[in-house]
């Protein structure tokens, strides 16, 4: 391993890209930009997940996360009226203590993983699901659909109880 | 080949920054961002273990993640907007009611 792979490279640009505009997220005033920083956030992670043979999760990272669940906040910041909070203070006066306590948590993971440096190594250049006839949705269909089969009516029956809670809770008033 | 480690240091960056967000913001639209980054995190750590383990469970365990991901979203939000209607505010310091 002399170098610097073109895997690598890409690996590294994207995981900056998808750091940086995560502090964009939590620094930004205006909530409109937070979106739009976040939904750079996710096409990074979605690039990630398409370098580990995910294809099926860049597709509904995509799909999911950036079509249905971004568009939804940016429906509520536009219902809501944020322009007196934006004005505010933005952080809350304990930030401090937040910070302490966050750096803490993040010292003890890395360490963790630095330890465990070696174990982490693996990853042989075998494209994923290693025979080629299976592809990466068949494999997660049999996954989700025989495997998990019990799960997946769980998954959707809370699907169907949060739009419910959704929108009872955003009703104008009960009668 | 890229090492997992790689994939546990971005999803510890992307953790820190959403727990950092959770535990600063006054804006609770911000703070439901930053539980996205978090999930997100997850995410990553589970498709790289995925990948080491050449097992598509730790995938369909993300698609799970998924899910909660939008299902926590929308309840979060119907939530943010009956909120707005009866306090006027977003600010997650000034909603106290249950504090002593």
């Amino acid at each position: 391993m002399s170098g610097i792979s073109l895997p690598q490279i890409t690996f590294l640009a994207l995981s900056a890209m998808a750091l940086v505009s995560g502090v964009l997220v939590i620094t930004r005033r205006n909530a409109i930009h937070s979106v739009i920083c976040l939904i750079v956030t996710l096409f990074s992670v979605a690039g990630i997940f398409l370098l580990t043979h995910a294809e099926f999760l860049f597709a509904v990272q995509i799909i999911l996360y950036v079509g249905g669940i971004m568009v939804l906040f940016l429906f509520v910041i536009m219902l809501v009226n944020l322009d007196v909070a934006a004005k505010q203070a933005q952080f809350s006066s304990h930030w401090l203590v937040a910070a302490l306590t966050a750096g803490a948590l993040t010292a003890e993971l890395v360490y963790g993983i630095y330890l465990g440096r070696a174990e982490f190594k693996a990853s042989q250049p075998v494209i994923f699901p290693a025979p080629a006839p299976v592809t990466n949705t068949q494999a997660i269909a049999v996954g989700l659909f025989q495997t998990y089969t019990l799960p997946v009516e769980i998954a959707s029956l809370l699907l169907l109880v949060a739009m419910v809670g959704a929108v009872v809770m955003a009703k104008r008033k009960f009668e | 080949m890229i090492p997992i480690s790689w994939y546990l240091y971005l999803g510890t960056g992307l953790f820190t920054i959403g727990v950092i967000g959770v535990l600063t913001r006054r804006n609770v639209i911000i703070i439901l961002m930053s539980i996205e980054l978090i999930l997100n995190a997850v995410n990553i750590n589970l498709v790289a273990f995925s990948q080491m383990f050449h097992n598509v469970d730790g995938q369909v365990f993300a698609i799970f993640v998924i899910t909660d991901a939008a299902a926590e979203a929308a309840v979060g939000l119907g939530l943010i907007i009956a909120l707005f209607r009866n306090k006027e505010t977003v600010n997650a310091d000034e909603i106290d009611l249950l504090k002593w």
